[in-house]
């Protein structure tokens, strides 16, 4: 028994990652007040950009570094529909999604069924001892054990730094933040970018570790879910961790519940994160939880100095 | 430098324009693609166009896949009006489809009467397809649930239903265990127009449009829409019912989507099967769109888009080139229909320095 939950905690963390990186990203980006809901197909060019870079030349570490910059392409792309052009940012983030969705398919055909090198695990001395704790979160490869100290770094930095309140303000209250002389159109296009970067990182985790090769749409709806999972960690890296670990865990349960002969069809087992996402946006919903939650209160609405956009 | 101006006024004309140049720009782009891919791009557009458009069984097909989309493309009307974002025309539509299914293949498999038949399955259609716009409509309007993230989970929730149903309980015993329904009985399946390929369920379309058409445009209540997309806060003070008449524009968006579902179950499908939407629900999302929420234009473009993706598929088939370039498409013309909107209400002006701006 506590084998089984070990083995589904384990197998939680390595597939809430992709989830986390991504939940990561468009967190930032909500938090300077930008909505991007492209993140599947963000995701999905990350993966195949670092799939293609290790194909071509083995280097993993390159892999990862064109992968982030495709991310940021894209994000950068985004920023410009959703704060110089100031155009409706969903419809904007869809098509952000279908572009990758295509984009990502298309180049991905011919690295169909070949294999690459991967991130192999690199259990940490000592750590990986620690009775459950150790298989559970220091057995894992090196991308892991980034992400933990990702976390930790953007918590540290949206809560407890001055470039970090600067990036509050510019979601929250973006008048007052340009009166301050803030410039609220290049924060937004920097936290987009690097919120892009992040997302693309969570699908080259797929691509390089997790599956360790290019099937098209490997994501599985993942960049959706981050979208919700924001909302849910109420922009809060050290929730965000807890809730992507979380869903990463139905994702391992219901195989883990396929493999141990549960008579549950599979098909509704894979409902489960959709509906808790539902249920959870409702709960989050309320103006007077919003508040409470932080919610950035400009979020998805572009800034603009003239007069009111209409 | 540069800077955009807001225009005085906007011109219809120059919204068409950009329309027609979106589309132009997306054929380019995806044109650079086909020709990196090793296919020459003219062949392939001689091909993509002649076929939806000048042969007789491309566009027959054409015309019976822009029944699902140009029905769910009208029902977007009403909330997109509203600035409410209903991602989940795709959802709504699959429920629509497992409505119909449910009807044709478990309530009245027996039912001998064509025309009872139909009329009941296209009822089943609406009732779930509006049943599933009615969750994330009562979580919007009464909950200020975010619309967006709940349309799409609960497109997921509906793929996965058909899913379970098709490779589950409802799976044909005499299927070769394939993922699909059994054959509809045959007074569920639609007619042809006489020896064509093209089903009576395009009919609805401008049934349908003028439906929109008068609700939007004519009706009461479409003064109330456009008031409340305007400005909320207006809306409220005039008396409107806010949270009502969104809960009713997504009611009406689901059962246009459910319609076009059953509609497409009895006139193309004919099984309830996996996969059997090619995204329907979000291609409607561009249709809308493309038409500017005009309901004759949503016609329209509804069936031309349509003979695009049409085009797009026999691509795929004549040049062997991956069917996800269809997406490529697709998001390109909805990235252009953005940037135009913008060319349509300012204009960029160059501005010098010292000089002042506003002179």
């Amino acid at each position: 028994m506590l084998d089984g939950i070990v083995s589904v905690a384990t197998a939680a963390v390595r597939s809430g990652t992709p989830l986390l990186y991504a939940t990561l990203g468009e967190l930032l980006t909500e938090r300077s007040g930008v909505l991007n809901i492209g993140l599947e197909g963000i995701m999905l060019m990350g993966a195949i950009t670092g799939f293609a870079v290790v194909y071509a030349t083995g280097n993993l570490l390159l892999a990862v570094i064109m992968a982030l910059l495709m991310g940021a392409l894209f994000g950068a792309l985004h920023a410009f529909f959703s704060v110089t052009l100031r155009v409706n940012q969903v419809v904007t983030g869809l098509a952000i999604a279908m572009l990758g969705k295509g984009l990502s398919g298309f180049w991905g055909k011919s690295y169909i069924g070949v294999v690459a090198s991967r991130f192999e695990k690199l259990p940490i001395p000592l750590l990986k001892d620690i009775p459950i704790l150790g298989p559970v979160f220091f057995n894992h490869d090196v991308l892991v054990y980034a992400s933990y100290f990702l976390v930790i770094f953007l918590w540290f930095f949206i809560y407890k730094t001055s470039p970090g309140l600067t990036l509050r303000a510019v979601g929250e209250t973006p008048e007052a933040a340009d009166a301050k002389g803030i410039n609220v159109f290049a924060h937004r296009y920097f936290y987009t970018i690097v919120g892009g970067a992040l997302t693309a990182m969570g699908g080259a985790y797929l691509s390089l570790a997790y599956a360790s090769m290019w099937i098209e749409n490997m994501t599985a709806e993942r960049g959706w879910i981050a979208v919700a999972l924001v909302v849910l960690s109420t922009w809060d890296p050290l929730k965000a961790i807890l809730f992507s670990y979380l869903f990463g865990g139905i994702d391992a349960l219901q195989f883990y519940l396929q493999v141990s002969g549960t008579t549950v069809s599979a098909h509704i087992l894979k409902m489960m994160p959709y509906l808790a996402t539902v249920i959870a946006v409702v709960f989050t919903s309320r103006e007077r939880i919003r508040k409470l939650i932080n919610a950035p209160t400009a979020l998805g609405i572009p800034f603009s100095r003239e007069e009111e956009v209409t | 430098m540069l800077r955009l101006e807001r225009r005085s006024s906007t011109n219809p004309g120059l919204q068409v324009v950009i329309s027609i140049l979106t589309v132009i720009m997306a054929l380019v782009v995806v044109g650079i693609l086909l020709f990196f891919f090793g296919v020459n791009p003219f062949q392939a557009y001689k091909e993509m166009f002649l076929w939806p458009f000048g042969n007789i069984y491309g566009f027959s097909d054409t015309l019976s896949k822009s029944v699902p989309i140009t029905l769910a493309a009208l029902g977007l009307i009403f909330p997109f009006q509203m600035r409410v974002w209903n991602i989940g025309a795709e959802g709504q539509f699959l429920m629509g489809a497992f409505g119909a299914s449910l009807a044709a293949l478990y309530l009245f498999p027996n039912l001998e009467n064509r025309f009872l038949m139909i009329l009941l399955v296209s009822v089943f259609g609406v009732i779930f397809g509006s049943f599933w716009a009615a969750i994330p409509g009562l979580m919007k309007a009464y909950l200020r649930a975010d619309e967006i993230v709940s349309t799409i989970m609960l497109n997921y929730v509906a793929l996965l239903w058909i899913d379970y149903l098709v490779y589950g309980p409802w799976k044909d015993p005499q299927g070769y265990n394939f993922p699909m329904t059994k054959f509809f009985p045959d007074a569920a399946w639609l007619p042809n127009f006489g020896q064509t390929q093209v089903h009576t369920g395009v009919l609805a379309l401008p049934v349908a449009a003028f439906f929109v058409y008068y609700l939007t445009r004519v009706s009461p209540w479409g003064l109330k829409i456009k008031v409340i997309g305007d400005n909320e806060k207006t809306a409220w003070y005039t008396g409107i019912n806010v949270n009502r008449e969104l809960f009713v524009a997504m009611l009406l968006s689901g059962a246009l989507a459910g319609l076009g579902g059953a509609l497409h179950m009895m006139g193309a499908q004919h099984r309830l099967q996996h996969g059997f939407s090619a995204g329907y629900g979000y291609t409607a999302i561009i249709v809308a769109w493309l038409g500017k929420l005009n309901p004759w234009a949503v016609l329209i473009v509804g069936v031309l888009f349509t003979g695009l993706l049409v085009g797009n598929e026999q691509l795929q088939i004549f040049f062997g080139i991956p069917i996800s370039l269809i997406f490529v498409f697709q998001g390109v013309v909805l990235l252009g229909l953005l940037a135009g909107e913008i060319i349509g209400r300012y204009r960029l002006v160059i501005v010098r320095k010292g000089v002042n701006a506003d002179a």
